[in-house]
């Protein structure tokens, strides 16, 4: 009876595995496609895709896709400028975001939860639909320069950068992990004469680290990876366009869908990257947002 | 002391004197090319000649992917912060002239007398926009299958009817050699579908718009040539002519080179790599189906943003641009059609009895605009979506209707687009 339980657990494993490879396969095809993609002339990739050859690095493989991909585009330029609006703006919002909810939380001031209740209406508004009066509100505005004041501010980091920095989502994530940290820690601290700015940066921020991760995890791939419509009508330099924006430098009458997936297995590097060194954290703080929600 | 500030003032003004004669006011300019390493080096050949050829202006271009060009421009039309010059698709042109975007063209049309017609873009009898080339569209097929099918070859005097090009469809299905007889490129669902298809309809006495008074589609995409248009064109899916919207792009690149379709209804854009693989490959005219025989026609051109400061600048470099040597340095370049006889003489493919040459006429004698009024970018869409539904088993009338109500609705709400109804 022992042999056949043991050969039942065994046999339940071996399916788990396999269902875990299948899922883990299903996921990784893109990837994998992606990148063997770039690998092959776009007259061999297109004719792979109606077999599995599609995910294989067969035939004839080479890395000229990715020259001639940084030929067409200034990459290095995109992806410099990409990550750097995200890093600025992901840094600034879960500085202002988490002030915001800290504010929301544990403040008592008059509007307080209309103001939330305001911001997180927010939510349900689409992008598209504020796109056109914020161009001419961001087109307008004043900004004082090395030069003094100049009026507009397209064809700049900052337009890309100061209207995302705020967003309810990011200030309800925070809310709601602030509300379940111990008040007493908070009284606590007051009753020792702490002023509302130490409560936050010695008390609040340290025991923040999952909300912290799952905020800037959120905000950088949205940032990363869907900036699109925004700077299509706010950048029109060459100097200052992200990736996403640069992606239509690939897409001619003659689609070179080689140098296409060369661009994307490019684009896709800082992000794993960013995953990669994180890949902890991004764990800890999904499970632990998980336990919490 | 007069005298040393009356020196110090000559001084001052001699050494200022060789900058000034130099200084060459800024012409800024947006071009849709980004990411053509071709297109970018030619057009900047240009402006880098045209700014060493005077002193009066210089040109700065910015480029842009094609694929976001208009929202780019739509967007700084109203940010206030347009270029002098911009590059305009020829059937969006009317758009941008009705919407205040784009100012007349001021330059000596006799240089374009002899430049093709879908390369001039009019708008309220004013010119607004002048291009370097045009493109076309052709049925490819392999000489080989003509004879094999045992096909009659057409020409532009004698093109093939409707029913002669539908039994050839038949003919090249019912051989058993080929997994479509037509390839439509139908995984392309944006503006080719009303360039490439909309001659079908008109060929049959149909439109997008009636063309008369631009006030509504009623009776030209929804009356009798019409819905003769859509239960054909529906047919084509049905009996398995063509593979319909799941097409991939796979399918309207290689299908043809590879063999996998007799026909390829195609534009030159694609011919110069069709030849590197096809030896045989021959460009048919379109069927006539029995009210003359169309392509559509009007490319990128050059026009003047409403706002320039300095219209006379931006139409000195227009008018520099358009010398021979360049539309021929364009086709060479990039295949398309030069816009005068004389510049197509200059190529390789376009030339007497070059491989393209038979582009030329079908440009020359087949073309005609898409609908030029302002409503057309909405009527594009809608006809998109009519002719991929259709194509998808819609009922054909219930479609069109549908299509002529939004269309009509549209231009109601645009009080008419500025047609004199």
């Amino acid at each position: 009876m022992a042999t056949i339980s043991r050969d039942n657990r065994g046999l339940r494993l071996a399916v788990r595995y396999l269902v875990l490879v299948l899922v883990a396969l299903v996921f990784a095809f893109p990837l994998v496609f992606m990148i063997v993609s770039s690998l092959k002339p776009t007259a061999q990739l297109l004719s792979d895709t109606s077999s599995l050859r599609a995910f294989l690095p067969v035939g004839d493989i080479s890395l000229s896709n990715y020259t001639a991909a940084f030929q067409r585009a200034p990459i290095g330029r995109f992806v410099l400028n990409s990550v750097f609006v995200t890093v600025v703006t992901v840094t600034a919002s879960l500085f202002l975001c988490s002030l915001a909810a800290f504010s929301f939380t544990y403040l008592k001031w008059r509007g307080n939860g209309l103001l939330l209740s305001i911001a997180l209406a927010t939510l349900i508004v689409p992008f598209e639909t504020i796109a056109i009066p914020l161009l001419l509100f961001v087109s307008r505005l004043p900004w004082l320069g090395l030069d003094g004041i100049e009026y507009g501010w397209l064809n700049t980091y900052r337009v890309q950068i100061i209207p995302w920095i705020a967003d309810a989502l990011t200030i309800f994530l925070f809310v709601q992990y602030f509300k379940d940290l111990p008040r007493e820690l908070i009284e606590a601290a007051r009753a020792e004469g702490a002023s509302w700015w130490q409560i936050y940066r010695r008390v609040v921020m340290p025991l923040s680290g999952p909300v912290l991760a799952t905020a800037a995890i959120l905000k950088s791939l949205k940032m990363y990876n869907e900036q699109y419509l925004w700077p299509l009508i706010v950048v029109q330099d060459e100097a200052h366009r992200p990736i996403m924006v640069g992606l239509g430098y690939f897409f001619q009458l003659n689609v070179a869908w080689g140098e296409v997936m060369a661009y994307l297995s490019v684009i896709t590097l800082p992000v794993l990257a960013f995953y990669l060194v994180l890949q902890r954290a991004f764990i800890a703080s999904i499970a632990s947002t998980g336990v919490k929600g | 002391m007069r005298k040393t500030s009356l020196f110090a003032a000559a001084l001052l003004a001699s050494a200022a004197l060789p900058y000034a004669a130099h200084a060459q006011t800024e012409l800024s300019m947006w071009y849709h090319g980004a990411g053509n390493e071709v297109e970018s080096k030619l057009i900047n050949q240009i402006v880098s000649d045209f700014n060493e050829s005077q002193s009066d202006w210089k040109v700065v271009i910015e480029s842009f992917p094609q694929s976001s060009y208009n929202d780019s421009v739509v967007a700084a039309a109203l940010a206030g912060n347009l270029p002098d010059i911009i590059d305009v698709d020829g059937p969006v042109m009317p758009n941008w002239a009705w919407s205040g975007y784009m100012q007349p063209l001021s330059i000596d049309e006799s240089i374009i007398e002899n430049f093709l017609p879908g390369t001039k873009g009019y708008w309220n009898d004013e010119l607004y926009s002048i291009g370097l080339w045009d493109a076309a569209v052709a049925l490819y097929a392999r000489a080989s299958t003509l004879d094999e099918l045992g096909l009659r070859r057409p020409t532009l005097e004698e093109p093939w009817t409707g029913e002669e090009f539908t039994a050839a469809l038949k003919a090249a299905k019912d051989s058993g050699n080929y997994k479509f007889a037509l390839d439509l490129g139908m995984n392309d669902q944006g503006e080719w579908y009303p360039y490439a298809f909309a001659p079908f309809l008109w060929s049959r006495g149909g439109g997008i718009v009636n063309r008369d008074t631009y006030q509504t589609a009623e009776g030209v995409l929804n009356g009798d040539a019409a819905i003769e248009f859509g239960e054909w064109w529906q047919s084509l899916f049905e009996e398995g002519y063509a593979p319909g919207t799941s097409e991939t792009p796979s399918d309207q690149e290689r299908g043809f080179i590879e063999g996998d379709f007799a026909f390829q209804w195609n534009g030159n854009w694609r011919a110069v790599a069709t030849l590197e693989e096809v030896d045989d490959v021959v460009f048919l005219p379109a069927p006539d189906f029995g009210e003359g025989n169309y392509i559509g026609g009007g490319s990128w051109q050059f026009g003047i943003s409403a706002s320039s400061e300095n219209p006379e600048g931006a139409a000195a470099f227009i008018e520099f641009a358009l010398q021979d040597k360049y539309l021929a340095a364009f086709s060479d370049a990039i295949g398309l059609i030069p816009s005068t006889p004389s510049a197509a003489a200059m190529t390789e493919n376009y030339a007497g009895g070059g491989p393209l040459e038979a582009f030329f006429a079908l440009s020359e004698q087949q073309a005609q605009l898409r609908p030029v009024t302002p409503g057309y970018v909405v009527q594009s869409k809608v006809f998109t979506k009519a002719l991929a539904d259709i194509a998808n088993g819609a009922d054909v009338g219930d479609t069109l209707d549908a299509a002529v109500d939004e269309i009509d609705a549209d231009i109601k709400r645009n009080q008419g687009y500025g047609h004199e109804g």
